[in-house]
């Protein structure tokens, strides 16, 4: 039965070689079991060269896939060298933290001895380590990277690290001692017990540090703390962005159905006119349209010209359309709106008319036949296109940072920010994988509720 | 004897020197630089000059030093340095020297004396702020007033940018703290010579933040160099700070009715540096560039097409006209004494220290 069984999905379609391996292995698994049945023996089933079936079989099977490999060669390198290999590679970067232990090695063996709670400085020995690996840091310069590095974590290493490593460039690690005085004078930041608290708290290879400033958090010697609330940003800033980014959604939602139904149902010619008008747009570069909103939305702009014209807006009054959420939102919704359109317009493209008709002369009002029949219907379009507006929105840059102002940015604004001018990848690359991991999140969701199955891209 | 040898020294060199240096020198050569008006001020002054005197040399333009940093960190990972020769304000200069992605200078050797004999660190000074750092320019981020805007009596100081009742109207910012925290804290009556004492306490960083509360409402922040000449020239801004050049050209160039607020205005640097890590003929070839490009006449130079300062000393007295609009550009240069009454400097030690915890707090109180 089972045999049976293994083949039977495949019957319904055209044969494929495929299709004859199941059965050749299911003759054979049934060969088998009679062979215990009745000691009868017979050979396996032949093809015409006199090697069994079943291997000939396997290898035309192996010869096919591997031609199917080579053919997608190409795509698959492509994009495992360009995109998988740097995602996975920036990730790694969010916990990676091996520049203080292999910069500092004897500072970090000897601080484990060290109560960093207790309060008190380390012992000399501390010092005396810290020295040895300082000169070999600075002529290696690697100890201004380090002092970069600890610098997120405590404002002030930096030039610390910089000025130290000048004066101990001149120091003899084995005769110079002791060094805990000397040191203390040459800065008094090595007098200061935080120092030393950060160094052996962001001593281990593997840091959850970035993470937690992602969240607003930090590391402490007394364990997960919240940044200073003055400090606190970016849990604020992933909020804005989702909350903005749902409201694109919607909005491209409601403005884009229209649209969609009216190409779905317009006479060819029309539609297609229609259909230009809403692709020219998006072929027109990003950043040309995001500039031409600055000019429709600011206040010396063509929409308050406008109203002040009519005589709507009092001229010391104009709007403020631009530089705040408002003009985040109306660029990217233009933006995105074609993302919007094309799915749904794909999708109704395929809806017989005649289903509304039916519904109308089986007595349904017009609200009722559109509601109960008609955008039952659409729900895979839309949820297509509000799958790829969300996801493009929530990774949107350029627009918010031109059109933002300061209540108008996003998350990849800070991402940016941190990769380009602070160069903490560290927590951009947290910021990142965050990002990545909610967009999962979402889609997951999504998949359970409404099913990726009814997602209809075209 | 020893004038012949001499002599004749000079003569074998200069014989040879074509097929001996040929096979030592890339003759390519990529630079990176900002774009725009001040790219095309250094083509003029000193990439064309140098072509003509050496013909076989190429060298192609990178737009790219906004982002110099963080891309030269990514070159540098992956072992693949591109870029010959790179433009950047000096703050960027100290972090790449930092990190180890540039390479460190002699200024007395690697860079030209002045015309009469002063070795270069002397020539260019405390100007020399790093030891990878080149300078080129002195530049400054001022204010710049629609004239048309502002009545009759026009703003003198820096403090009446946070006047909203003398001048009321939006004015742009930059979307980061350096800069804005140093004017809010003058303003806020603390001395000139304590504005970084100050700010280096979470007290003194409230303050600065309280005193830019007070206009926060009227300010549109700005992130890109053009932003503050088009919302000038839109009159979107009554007034706005960016670098002196932009303003220049927006007040010389295309005439708009814009002054110069030169009053606390904040001095900064830019300059080459050569990526570390270079190939020894790329290197030798970018060597005889900036040995070139950095000497006293094309600093000078550099100003006929751009009103930044040049950076040596020995520059300022060949300060001429400028290429194009035949004006004097000694009186726009901000550091010509009438402008120069009172500036302020830079101040990178400072910055490279506090810019990541100021910059949170900064764009926290920004997102309020």
């Amino acid at each position: 039965m089972s045999d049976l069984k293994s083949t039977g999905p495949q019957t319904a379609d055209a044969p494929t070689p495929e299709d004859a391996f199941h059965e050749v292995a299911a003759l054979e698994a049934k060969d088998a079991q009679e062979d215990i049945h009745d000691e009868r023996v017979k050979g396996p089933v032949l093809a015409a060269d006199g090697t069994p079936l079943k291997r000939s079989l396997n290898r035309a099977l192996r010869m096919q896939k591997m031609r199917a490999m080579m053919l997608i060669a190409p795509l698959l390198i492509f994009v495992l060298i360009t995109f998988i290999f740097p995602i996975l590679q920036m990730l790694w970067r969010s916990v990676e933290n091996e520049i203080v232990s292999q910069t500092l090695p004897n500072t970090v063996i000897a601080l484990e001895q060290w109560d960093e709670k207790s309060g008190e400085l380390p012992p000399e020995d501390v010092y005396a380590a810290f020295v040895k690996d300082m000169k070999v840091a600075v002529a290696n310069k690697t100890h201004t990277k380090l002092g970069t590095r600890l610098n997120y974590e405590q404002t002030g290493l930096s030039s610390l690290f910089r000025k130290s490593g000048r004066k101990i460039k001149k120091w003899d690690p084995e005769t110079g001692g002791p060094f805990k005085e000397k040191l203390i004078k040459v800065n008094k930041g090595w007098g200061d017990v935080t120092t030393w608290q950060t160094i052996k708290l962001h001593s281990s290879p593997i840091t959850a540090g970035y993470f937690l400033n992602a969240v607003d958090m930090r590391l402490t010697p007394d364990g997960v703390a919240m940044q200073p609330e003055n400090k606190q940003i970016l849990l604020k800033l992933f909020g804005r962005t989702f909350v903005m980014s749902l409201v694109i959604t919607f909005a491209c939602i409601a403005l884009g159905y229209p649209v969609a139904w009216l190409l779905a149902n317009l006479p060819a010619r029309s539609a297609n006119m229609l259909m230009i008008l809403v692709l020219l747009p998006f072929w027109t570069s990003l950043l040309v349209r995001t500039s031409a909103w600055k000019v429709m939305l600011q206040q010396q702009g063509v929409i308050n010209d406008t109203l002040v014209w009519l005589g709507l807006v009092d001229d010391a009054n104009r709007l403020v359309m631009i530089n705040n959420q408002f003009g985040t939102i109306v660029a990217m919704t233009h933006i995105l709106l074609p993302f919007m359109i094309l799915p749904m317009y794909s999708v109704m493209q395929t809806i017989p008319p005649s289903y509304l008709r039916a519904a109308k002369s089986l007595g349904a009002t017009n609200w009722t036949a559109f509601w109960r029949v008609y955008f039952p219907q659409t729900v895979p379009g839309i949820g297509a296109g509000s799958i790829l507006v969300f996801i493009l929105a929530i990774g949107y840059y350029i627009t918010p940072e031109i059109v933002g102002g300061t209540k108008g940015v996003f998350i990849s604004n800070r991402i940016a920010y941190h990769i380009s001018s602070s160069l903490n990848w560290g927590l951009a690359a947290a910021l990142g994988t965050i990002l990545l991991a909610v967009v999962l999140i979402l889609y997951w969701a999504y998949d359970k509720i409404v099913g990726i199955d009814n997602v209809k891209l075209g | 004897m020893k004038i012949k040898t001499i002599a004749a020294l000079a003569v074998t060199t200069a014989l040879c020197a074509p097929s001996a240096f040929a096979g030592e020198m890339a003759n390519k050569i990529t630079a990176v630089s900002w774009g725009g008006a001040y790219q095309k001020s250094q083509i003029r002054a000193y990439a064309e000059p140098y072509m003509k005197m050496h013909p076989e040399v190429e060298i192609v333009w990178d737009e790219s030093s906004n982002e110099a940093v963080a891309k030269l960190r990514a070159m540098a990972e992956a072992n693949n340095i591109t870029w010959d020769i790179v433009d950047v304000v000096a703050a960027d200069a100290i972090r790449l020297c930092d990190e180890g992605l540039a390479m460190e200078i002699d200024p007395d050797k690697d860079l030209a004396p002045a015309p009469d004999g002063t070795p270069a660190s002397e020539d260019f000074g405390d100007l020399l702020v790093s030891d990878c750092f080149i300078p080129q320019i002195v530049y400054s981020t001022t204010f710049g007033y629609r004239t048309d805007m502002v009545g009759d009596t026009p703003p003198t100081s820096v403090c009446d940018v946070f006047d909203l009742e003398k001048y009321p109207g939006k004015r742009s910012l930059e979307k980061r703290p350096i800069n804005n925290m140093e004017w809010a804290l003058y303003c806020d009556g603390v001395a000139k010579e304590d504005i970084y004492d100050v700010l280096a306490t979470p007290e003194g960083q409230d303050r600065a933040l309280k005193k830019l509360d007070t206009i926060k409402d009227s300010v549109i922040w700005w992130s890109a160099g053009a932003d503050t000449p088009q919302l000038l020239a839109d009159g979107e801004v009554v007034m706005g700070s960016t670098y002196n050049g932009r303003l220049f050209s927006l007040i010389e160039e295309q005439k708009q009715p814009v002054a110069m607020l030169w009053d606390m205005q904040v001095f900064d640097l830019d300059g080459w540096i050569i990526p570390a890590g270079l190939p020894e003929d790329r290197l030798a070839r970018v060597k005889d560039f900036v040995r070139f490009a950095t000497d006293t006449q094309r600093l000078a130079d550099q100003a006929k097409y751009i009103s930044y300062g040049p950076a040596r000393k020995s520059s300022a007295p060949l300060v001429g006209k400028h290429a194009d609009l035949g004006i004097d550009m000694a009186p726009h240069m901000p550091t010509d004494p009438e402008n120069a009454k009172n500036t302020l400097l830079y101040n990178y030690e400072f910055w490279a220290d506090y810019r990541d915890d100021i910059d949170a707090k900064f764009q926290a109180w920004l997102a309020q």
